[in-house]
């Protein structure tokens, strides 16, 4: 089962070689991984997708939380949360389909950043389903995808701040 | 006061209290040595190799509990400390590592003795750092210092570009730390300890499985105190031993792999198993289905991380092992078991007869060549109250099983990793650590070889070590396993042919050296010994040595092996006494 594992770590040069090398160092599966910065300028935020039963997930929140830079350690996988992933496709498009395409476009609410002679770009945000639904449809006409990994966010009034000195 | 970087590295060692460094130098770092050499106050013992000075502080710290400090140059000097590191995680040693890094603008340029000391050492540390600013100097030393002695110790790696070094700055050394992210546990969790107090006072055959963790956690005293009160017997771990007394006719030894017989039995038979400070590590479990069926496990270690990883526990208790088994003291019931301990002293009984059997005990006739078990006891009565270090492979086997050790912190080993070319180097250490105390080290003649320029060291310091080699002109432990599931191949463990050789009155025709000439060399004493007599007589000279290490080569049984054995696969009340003959 994935599992959504969100870290505050020190924003220190080095850390994510530190979290990467203890994931792939003891084997462990991992989805995606992203980061990007909190509030607080000294603090990343990372958040990891996961595989594996519930002792393995036990073990990486463990062995992540050993590490001096990784200051809080939240399993998001049962919780009331947005998830959210991103994706940019680009695809080859004739005179005659462009049309079609920006209507399954809308429909997904994605945007179109970009056209070209024969070439499109979409952007889209959305659950990894969607953004697979959208890929699917696609399929025939997509030549590259870019995508991020997933960022989530509990819902309601707790809220993962860290204390400041 | 304003500190150039080089002299906030030893400001910050004489803040730690650090009075011995371990440490061999080179460009990066002359800047550093540039200041100890008006250092009276630091004593710096240099090493002839980096890994040496890593194992030599691993075993200061082992033996004193405080933490062992190394520098090294960077490149090759980094690099050469990585067994070293790895040793020290794997058996949670504090030690802090200063390795010198190129200046700052020529790092990812491929610069001389340039490497990427952080990236290779992370996996084998348990923190790391490279200071980037002069600023930041004084307060990674402070941290890493920090780090390696609290909570599960282990060490810490300071790189520092030489520029650093040279650059002034007004300066204090910092006293406070401020980790987010980093909390040592202390007390254990209320509920699991009434659910545990419970657990031992109704259970018919407890049983403690004493970790390493005891020891480094100075909590023996108290966990003796709670085998005396409960009179619940113990079985260790190798890294367990010394928690207990050898001696105490509770302490049933160390069970695995090479666990004694009433271990072995006892953890397959308890309904209770209490481990403390152990990782439950495979060597230890065997077969994991098989490992302690009866029994309801209750695990106390200071690493969360530790918990029921390997083994399914019922009672997790995170938290300080001296602080939790105080805690727990009081609570605990004296209580009588009689027809638990009627079966551990049958078990114990059935062990003496199983070993006269074998042999090892035996042999005090002029049979070709000393047994293992005679060696070792026979050192252990000249030396009652010695530091003992080992190599790995059948010498630390034996050490483990035959020695009687009193006190913790006595029988300095690498465990987890398993290192050969720890146990020499780590006896320099400690005889340095611990001037008042006579080191004993017992090394397989395999193990020596990969550290036996350290004998310049110990020369140099003039330390009265007694090497006792375990001379079988064998990979022993290797060869052991392959006399028993490769149909006894020895591909690659011969060392050279000693029989041959002796029975010419040569030495090593093929291979390793003349251990006596190689003392010689190096101007430590040397003696070869065939027979028990003549171990003792070398023994006698051995006493009397109060400054210079003396080899003593052992020429012992070259396909004596270690028993009993749990064979990969079997569950640890499986255990094989001897070679099984095949049939035809
Ligand atoms: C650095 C290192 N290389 C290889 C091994 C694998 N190994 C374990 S025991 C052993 C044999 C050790 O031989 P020796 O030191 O003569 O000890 P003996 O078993 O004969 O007592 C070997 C090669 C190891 N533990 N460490
Ligand atoms: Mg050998």
């Amino acid at each position: 089962m994935n599992h959504v594992i969100s870290l505050l770590v020190e924003n220190n040069a080095g850390v994510l070689a530190r979290i990467s090398g203890l994931l792939s160092g003891r084997g462990y599966n991992v989805e995606s991984f992203s980061s990007g910065p909190t509030l607080d300028p000294d603090i990343t935020r990372i958040t990891l997708v996961c595989r594996g039963d519930d002792t393995i997930i036990d073990q990486i929140k463990k062995q992540l939380n050993r590490l001096i830079e990784v200051i809080k350690v939240s399993d998001l996988t049962n919780k009331h949360t947005i998830d959210r992933q991103f994706a940019l496709l680009k695809l080859l498009v004739q005179p005659g389909n462009r049309g079609e395409i920006i209507q399954l476009a809308e429909v997904f609410a994605a945007k179109v950043m970009d056209v070209g002679s024969d070439t499109m770009i979409l952007e889209l945000t959305g659950s990894e389903k969607k953004i697979e639904d959208l890929v699917q449809l696609l399929d025939g006409n997509i030549v590259e995808i870019a995508r991020s990994g997933l960022v989530s966010i509990e819902r309601g009034r707790k809220h993962a701040a860290v204390s400041q000195k | 006061m304003v500190f150039k970087g080089a002299e906030m590295v030893i400001e910050s060692l004489r803040k730690e209290k650090v009075d011995t460094i371990f440490a061999y130098p080179g460009g990066a770092v002359i800047p550093i040595f540039d200041v100890l050499f008006d250092a009276d106050d630091i004593n710096v013992v240099l090493t002839r190799h980096e890994q040496a000075a890593v194992h030599a502080a691993d075993a200061y710290a082992r033996t004193t509990g405080k933490t062992g400090v190394c520098i090294v140059t960077s490149g090759p000097g980094a690099t050469n400390t990585v067994t070293g590191l790895a040793t020290a995680n794997f058996d949670s040693v504090p030690l802090v590592c200063i390795s010198g890094q190129v200046p700052r603008n020529m790092i990812g340029n491929d610069a001389f003795q340039e490497a990427d000391t952080v990236g290779i050492t992370r996996p084998v540390t348990k923190h790391n750092y490279i200071v980037t600013k002069r600023e930041n100097l004084g307060k990674t030393l402070r941290e890493a210092f920090h780090i390696a002695s609290t909570g599960r110790p282990g060490p810490v790696v300071v790189d520092i570009p030489k520029d650093i070094l040279y650059q002034p700055l007004e300066e204090t050394y910092p006293e406070d730390v401020n980790l987010q992210g980093y909390t040592s546990p202390g007390k254990g969790h209320a509920g699991q300890l009434k659910r545990a107090v419970t657990a031992v006072n109704d259970a018919k055959k407890p049983l403690f499985f004493a970790g390493g963790g005891i020891n480094v956690g100075d909590s023996s005293k108290i966990f003796r105190n709670i085998i005396e009160k409960t009179g619940i017997p113990v079985v260790t771990s190798l890294m367990g031993i010394g928690a207990l007394e050898t001696k105490n006719p509770l302490n049933l030894g160390m069970i695995g792999m090479h666990g004694t017989y009433a271990a072995n039995l006892a953890v397959s038979e308890c309904d209770l198993l209490f481990g403390i400070g152990v990782r439950f590590d495979d060597r230890v479990t065997m077969n994991l289905e098989k490992f302690a069926p009866l029994a309801k496990i209750i695990h106390l270690d200071i690493d969360p991380s530790a918990i029921a990883r390997n083994v399914p526990v019922e009672i997790p208790i995170v938290g300080d092992a001296k602080i939790v088994l105080e805690e727990l003291y009081p609570l605990l019931d004296k209580k009588d078991r009689p027809a638990w301990h009627k079966t551990i002293k049958e078990w114990k009984d059935e062990a003496i007869c199983i070993n006269a059997y074998e042999g090892f005990n035996a042999k005090e006739d002029d049979s070709s060549y000393l047994m293992p078990y005679q060696v070792i006891s026979t050192v252990n009565r000249t030396f009652p109250d010695a530091i003992v270090t080992t190599e790995v492979g059948q010498n630390q086997m034996w050490t483990a099983l035959f020695w009687n050790f009193k006190e913790p912190r006595t029988l300095i080993t690498s465990g987890g990793l398993g290192t050969m070319g720890y146990g020499f180097p780590a006896a320099i250490g400690a005889a340095i650590a611990c001037k008042d105390r006579r080191v004993v080290a017992i090394a397989g003649d395999g193990s020596f070889q990969m550290n036996l320029q350290e004998l310049a060291t110990a020369v140099k310091c003039r330390l009265p070590i007694v090497i006792v080699i375990l001379n079988n002109g064998y990979l022993g432990m290797v060869r052991q396993w392959q006399q028993m599931f490769n149909g006894g191949r020895y591909s690659s463990t011969h060392l050279n042919d000693r029989i041959k050789a002796d029975k010419e009155d040569k030495v090593s025709p093929d291979g390793s050296p003349d251990f006596v000439k190689l003392a010689d060399a190096y101007g430590a004493e040397g003696c070869r010994v065939r027979s028990k007599s003549e171990l003792e007589d070398a023994l006698k000279k051995a006493a009397a040595l109060t400054d210079v290490p003396i080899i003593i080569d052992c020429l012992i049984e070259p396909e004596a092996n270690v028993w009993p054995m749990v064979s990969p696969g079997a569950g640890l009340d499986e255990m094989v006494f001897c070679i099984e003959k095949e049939e035809e």
